[in-house]
C-alpha cells in the first residue's frame, strides 16, 4: 500500500492545496477502499490522486474526528504491518451514503464547470 | 447516545486524551519510518517528523473541539479561570456582585411578593390553581356585591363543573381569656371549608356536613396554631374545651396545621366558627334564608381541567335562573368567578396595582444596576486588553474570547442571584411592615420563595448574565495583535466606540433614574393629595373608637342602656363637645348594609332593582362628624321606636330618586317598611377616599334594630388623652368591657389610603437605589475619563488652562451625559407615567412639579458625582502627567 514517495523530501503543502470542503469526501473515499489508520488514509489519498492532493496532518485528524463524531466513520484499535497499535477507521452505512450523494454531486460540478471553461467565444 | 457513552465522555477526558495521542504518536512513528526508508538517518527522520507535524497539543485541541461535550470541559475551564480572574481584583467584584444583588434582589423581592400574595397566597391549600373566588354583580352598579347564603346554597347543588364551594366572611372578636383581651380576627366558613380545600386540623377535626345550618345550632370552633401555640399555651387537651366567643360558649373541636392563616390575604384568621353561628358574629340578624342579605365572601374549586370560561359559563346560568325564580331579591344580579390575583374582597385587589407598578420599578432597577456592572466590565476589559490581545495571537479563537466573557457575567451573576434571593427572604415579610395594623389584628403578608420564583430569578440572571458578557464581548471585536502594545489614549471629551458605550450605558441609567423619581414624586404627591382631601366629614377634631357590646355577650336592651349611660358620660367629659354612636365608621372594613329602595313617583328601569347602602346612626351623628346638612334636621333621642320612622338622603340620593323636588316629607320604602325623609346631608365619602358621589342614606339606629358599636366623639383632645378617659368611664359602667383603640378620623382615612402608602414607599425607596446607582455610574465613568486623560489635562495646564477651566471641562462634559439622560427620561417618562393610573389621585402624569423636582434631584446628585473626578482632573501634575 506504499505509495510514490518521490515527494517526500519537501514539506507537506497546506490545506488549500484541496478545494475547501473535499476533504471530508477524499477521506471517505479513502476509507471506503479498505479500513486504514490515519496516516494510512494521508497516504491513500496521496496514492490516488497520484501525488495531486496533500492532506495536511493538522487538517487530517480534526475532520477524522469529526466523521466519527457525526457516524460516517467508526474506529477501533488494531495492530498495523509494523506490529505497532494503531487506530483504524472504517466506513459505516451512513458514511458511505455520504459517499455516494457527495461523489454524485462533485461529478456534476465536475462537468458543469468543465463545460463553462469550455466554452470559446463562438458558441456563446 | 447511551448515557455509558456520555458519561465516559464527560469523565474520562484523560483516557481519551491518551488515546488521542497514542494515534498522533503512531502517525509520527509511521512517517519517521517512512522518512527512514528513504535513506534520512533515524535521528534525523524523527527530527522531522516531529517538526513537520508541528504541536500534538494544539492538534489535541482541535480534535477536542470536535467533540460533543468539548464543551462542557471548556465551560469547566472558562469557569476557573473567571473565579481567579474576580478574585484577583476583589474590589471590582465586590462591587459588581453588590449592585447585581440589589436588582435581582428587588425582582426576585417583587417576583415573591406577586406569587405570595397575587398567584399563590395559600401555600397551605391544596391545588390554589383552581380556587377562584366569587363575588355577586348588580345590573348599572360597578362595585361587586357579596352573595347570599341561599344563593351559595344553590350554586352548590347545580354546579357540575365545580368540586366544591366554599365560604368565608372575615369577622371579629374580642378574645378573653385569663385577664388579657384583645381583638381577634376569624372566619365564618362554610361546613366543608377544610375538606374542600384540604387543610386537615393537626388535632381534634373541621367542620362537618350540616354543621353550618340550623340558627345558632352548632356553637363549635376551630382555632389557628398561633392561636393554640400563643393564647392556649399549645395545650394538648384543648380539644372539648370551650371558648367564649360574642358571648357565645363555643365547644374547640379542631386545631388547625401550622402555616395555615386561611384564606383571607392579608390578615391571619385565627379561629374558624360554621356559617349556622352567623347570627353571633355578624350585625343585621339572622341572615342564613335570606336571600336578599348579601354577606358571603366565597371561593369556588373548580373540577380539573375546567377552565374559569366555563365555569363562569355555568355559574352566570345558574345566577340566570335565580334571577326568574326570585326577582325580588335577585333582579339585575348575576355571579361572576374572579382569579385569586383579582379577589375584589381582600388585599390582593388593593395590592394588585401597587404590585404591578413594582413590577416594572424593579425591571429599571436590574437594567441600571446591569449598566452598572457593565461599565465597570468595560473599564476592566480595557485593563485586559493585553491579555485578550495575547490569547488572540496564539491562537484563541474569538468565541472562545467571548464565551469566557459572557462566563465571567454569569459568575458575577450567579452571585448576584445568591445575594438577592438572600434579600428577598429577608424582605419577605416586609410589606406587613408598611400596613398598618389595625387596633393590633394579625397580619400576614408574605412573600412566597417557591420553584416558580426561583425559577423567574434565575431567568433575570440570565438576561443579566447576557448583557453584562455582550458589552465586553463587543469589544473583543476591535482587538486587533499589533495594536497590542500601543499606547491607549483617550480625551476627556471622548472618543472612539467605548467611550460611546459607555456615555450611553450612563445616559440610560440616568433616564431611567429620572422615571423613577418623577414617579415617586407623583405618587408622593397623591398620597398628600388624598390624604389631604376633604372625605365629607372633619378628619381632624373628630375621634372613632369600637365598644363591642356584642362580643361581650349584651342582649339589644342592655346595649341600649349601656349606650345612652357611656353617651351621657362622654358627653359630660371636659373637652367634649358632642359624641354618637354608628353601626359603621366609614373608609374602615366592612360592609354598611344595604336595601333595595323604592320612592314615590320613581320609576326603576325594568331590570334593574335600585339598592342603596346605608348607615344607622345616632342622635347629633352629623354634627360630630361635621357632614352638613344641605336642609331638614339631624336625628333626636325622639326619633325612637314609638315615633314615626325617618330617615335622611345624600345629596345624590336626592338628585337620583326625586330628581331635583325637594325631598324632605316625601316617603321612601326601606326594607318593606316607609320612612318619611326628614334631611339632606352633604355628599361624603363612605367606603372609600377614591369612589365617585353614590346614593346613600342614614337611619336612627334605635329604630332599626341595631347595636352600632361604633363611637364617634367630636373634642380637640388627642386621642392619648381621650383613652384614659373613656376606659374610666366605660369601666364605670362595666368592669369587664374593653375599649378598642381610640383615633383620629384622619387616622381612618390614613389607614385606608395604604395601598398608596405602600406604593410611595416602595418606589421612593427603589428610586433612591437608582439614582445612588446611576451617580456612581456617572462618577466612575467620570473618575475613568479623567485617570486615562491625565495627559491631555497636564498638556492643557503646561498650556496655560486653570484649574477652574479644568473643573468646567470635566464638569461639563459629565454634565453633559446627565443632560442627555434627563431628556431621554423626559421623554420617557412622558410616555409612561400614565400606567401609574389608579394610584394616582388628582394628579396629572405630566404634573409639572414632579418633572421639576426630578430635575432638580438628578441634577444635585451628578454635580455631586461629578465634582470628586473634576477636582482631581485641577490636581494634575503637568510635569508629571507629561513625563508619563
Amino acid at each position: 500500500m506504499v505509495a510514490s514517495l518521490s515527494h517526500l523530501g519537501r514539506p507537506m503543502t497546506n490545506s488549500s492545496d484541496i478545494l475547501p470542503g473535499t476533504l471530508d469526501l477524499l477521506i471517505l473515499k479513502a476509507a471506503s477502499l479498505g479500513s486504514l489508520h490515519g496516516f494510512g488514509v494521508m497516504l491513500r489519498i496521496q496514492q490516488i490522486s497520484r501525488g495531486a492532493f496533500e492532506v495536511e496532518q493538522g487538517a487530517l485528524y480534526p475532520a477524522l474526528y469529526r466523521l466519527e463524531e457525526k457516524g460516517m466513520l467508526t474506529s477501533e484499535w488494531g495492530v498495523s504491518e509494523n506490529n505497532r497499535r494503531a487506530k483504524y477507521y472504517r466506513l459505516t452505512r451512513k458514511g458511505e451514503k455520504r459517499l455516494r450523494e457527495q461523489t454524485d454531486t462533485w461529478n456534476r460540478l465536475a462537468s458543469a464547470m468543465a463545460t463553462v471553461l469550455d466554452a470559446r467565444p463562438e458558441e456563446v | 447516545m447511551p448515557m455509558r457513552f456520555v458519561l465516559d465522555r464527560l469523565f474520562r477526558r484523560e483516557r481519551l486524551d491518551h488515546s488521542m495521542e497514542e494515534e498522533l504518536r503512531f502517525h509520527m512513528a509511521e512517517r519517521a519510518a517512512d522518512l527512514q526508508r528513504s535513506g534520512v538517518p533515524i535521528a534525523e527522520a524523527e527530527r522531522r517528523a516531529q517538526l513537520e507535524f508541528g504541536g500534538i497539543e494544539n492538534y489535541k485541541e482541535q480534535c477536542r473541539e470536535t467533540r460533543s461535550f468539548h464543551g462542557i470541559h471548556s465551560f469547566f475551564a472558562d469557569l476557573r479561570f473567571g473565579f481567579r480572574m474576580l478574585w484577583r481584583s476583589p474590589g471590582f467584584s465586590i462591587l459588581a456582585i453588590l449592585c447585581l444583588t440589589l436588582g435581582i434582589g428587588a425582582n426576585a423581592a417583587v417576583f415573591s411578593w406577586i406569587e405570595g400574595i397575587l398567584f399563590r397566597p395559600y401555600p397551605a391549600v391544596a391545588h390554589q390553581e383552581r380556587l377562584f373566588a366569587l363575588t355577586g354583580t348588580a345590573r348599572g352598579d360597578p362595585d361587586d356585591t357579596d352573595l347570599s347564603w341561599p344563593d351559595f346554597l344553590d350554586l352548590q347543588r347545580s354546579c357540575t363543573l365545580v368540586d366544591s364551594f366554599i365560604v368565608t366572611k372575615i369577622t371579629g372578636t374580642t378574645l378573653s381569656i385569663g385577664d388579657r383581651a384583645e381583638v381577634t380576627t376569624g372566619s365564618i366558613v362554610s361546613a366543608n371549608y377544610f375538606d374542600a380545600i384540604g387543610v386537615r386540623p393537626i388535632l381534634g377535626r373541621g367542620f362537618e356536613p350540616g354543621e353550618d345550618s340550623g340558627r345558632s345550632a352548632h356553637p363549635l370552633t376551630v382555632i389557628s396554631y398561633q392561636l393554640w401555640q400563643g393564647r392556649f399555651k399549645g395545650d394538648p387537651q384543648i380539644i372539648g374545651k370551650t371558648q367564649r366567643l360574642n358571648g357565645v360558649l363555643h365547644t374547640i373541636v379542631g386545631v388547625a396545621p401550622k402555616g395555615f392563616y386561611g384564606t383571607f390575604v392579608g390578615w391571619a384568621m385565627q379561629f374558624w366558627v360554621p356559617a349556622s353561628m352567623e347570627e353571633i358574629f355578624e350585625a343585621g340578624g339572622y341572615k342564613l334564608e335570606d336571600r336578599g342579605a348579601r354577606w358571603i365572601e366565597a371561593y369556588a374549586r373548580l373540577k380539573p381541567g375546567v377552565t374559569r370560561e366555563q365555569a363562569q359559563q355555568e355559574i352566570a346560568a345558574v345566577a340566570r335562573r335565580l334571577e326568574k325564580d326570585y326577582p325580588d331579591t335577585n333582579r339585575g344580579r348575576s355571579i361572576k368567578l374572579w382569579p385569586l390575583w383579582q379577589t375584589p374582597f381582600n388585599n390582593a385587589k388593593t395590592l394588585l396595582s401597587t404590585l404591578e407598578i413594582m413590577l416594572a420599578v424593579v425591571v429599571f432597577v436590574l437594567l441600571i444596576a446591569c449598566a452598572n456592572v457593565g461599565n465597570l466590565l468595560l473599564v476592566r476589559s480595557f485593563a485586559r486588553r493585553h491579555e485578550m490581545t495575547v490569547r488572540l495571537a496564539i491562537g484563541a479563537r474569538r468565541g472562545r474570547l467571548v464565551r469566557q466573557l459572557v462566563t465571567e457575567g454569569l459568575i458575577l451573576a450567579a452571585f448576584g442571584a445568591a445575594g438577592g434571593l438572600l434579600v428577598a427572604h429577608w424582605w419577605r415579610h416586609a410589606l406587613v411592615l408598611l400596613l398598618p395594623a389595625r387596633g393590633g389584628v394579625a397580619m400576614h403578608l408574605a412573600g412566597e420563595i417557591d420553584w416558580r420564583v426561583l425559577a423567574l430569578s434565575a431567568g433575570v440572571c440570565l438576561i443579566a448574565t447576557l448583557l453584562l458578557g455582550l458589552v465586553p464581548a463587543l469589544q473583543t471585536r476591535d482587538l486587533d495583535v499589533a495594536g497590542a502594545l500601543k499606547a491607549e489614549s483617550a480625551g476627556v471629551v471622548g472618543s472612539g466606540r467605548r467611550a460611546w458605550i459607555r456615555s450611553g450605558l450612563v445616559v440610560m441609567q440616568v433616564s431611567l433614574s429620572f422615571v423613577l423619581i418623577v414617579g415617586a414624586g407623583l405618587l408622593l404627591q397623591s398620597l398628600q393629595r388624598i390624604r389631604n382631601s376633604s372625605p365629607g366629614f372633619s378628619t381632624h377634631e373628630v375621634l372613632d373608637t369600637t365598644v363591642n357590646l356584642v362580643a361581650a355577650g349584651y342582649d339589644p336592651q342592655r346595649a341600649q342602656n349601656f349606650q345612652d349611660e357611656l353617651l351621657d358620660r362622654v358627653k359630660a367629659l371636659p373637652g367634649v363637645e358632642s359624641a354618637a354612636f354608628a353601626r359603621m365608621t366609614p373608609l374602615s372594613y366592612g360592609s354598611f348594609s344595604s336595601t333595595p329602595i323604592a320612592v314615590d313617583g320613581y320609576q326603576s328601569p325594568p331590570d334593574e332593582q335600585p339598592i342603596v347602602q346605608y348607615n344607622e346612626v345616632g342622635p347629633d351623628y352629623f354634627v360630630t362628624m361635621g357632614i352638613p346638612l344641605v336642609s331638614g334636621r339631624e336625628f333626636s333621642r325622639a326619633d325612637d321606636e314609638k315615633s314615626v320612622l325617618v330617615a335622611i338622603v345624600n345629596e345624590t340620593m336626592a338628585a337620583k330618586y326625586w330628581g331635583g323636588r325637594n325631598p324632605i316629607g316625601e316617603r321612601v320604602q326601606v326594607k318593606g317598611r316607609w320612612m318619611q325623609v326628614v334631611g339632606v346631608a352633604k355628599n361624603s365619602k363612605y367606603q372609600s377616599v377614591r369612589e365617585t358621589p353614590k346614593p346613600f342614606f342614614y337611619v336612627p339606629l334605635r329604630q332599626n334594630f341595631a347595636r352600632g358599636p361604633g363611637l364617634n366623639i367630636r373634642t380637640r383632645l388627642s386621642p392619648e388623652a381621650m383613652t384614659a378617659a373613656l376606659t374610666r368611664e366605660v369601666h364605670a359602667i362595666d368592669r369587664n368591657l374593653a375599649l378598642f383603640e381610640v383615633i383620629t378620623l384622619q387616622e381612618q382615612v390614613d389607614r385606608s389610603t395604604s395601598p398608596q402608602l405602600v406604593a410611595v414607599t416602595l418606589v421612593g425607596v427603589l428610586s433612591g437605589l437608582a439614582l445612588l446607582l446611576a451617580a456612581i455610574g456617572l462618577y466612575g465613568v467620570m473618575s475613568y475619563a479623567v485617570s486615562q486623560s491625565t495627559r491631555e489635562l497636564g498638556l492643557r495646564m503646561a498650556l496655560g488652562a486653570t484649574p477652574s477651566h479644568l473643573l468646567r471641562l470635566v464638569m461639563s462634559r459629565g454634565l453633559a451625559l446627565t443632560a442627555a439622560g434627563i431628556v431621554g427620561g423626559t421623554a420617557a417618562a412622558l410616555a409612561s407615567t400614565r400606567l401609574l393610573g389608579y394610584l394616582l389621585y388628582n394628579v396629572s402624569p405630566r404634573d409639572p412639579m414632579s418633572f421639576g423636582s426630578a430635575f432638580v434631584v438628578i441634577m444635585v446628585a451628578s454635580l455631586a458625582a461629578c465634582f470628586l473626578p473634576a477636582w482631581r482632573a485641577t490636581r494634575t501634575d503637568p510635569l508629571q502627567a507629561l513625563r508619563d
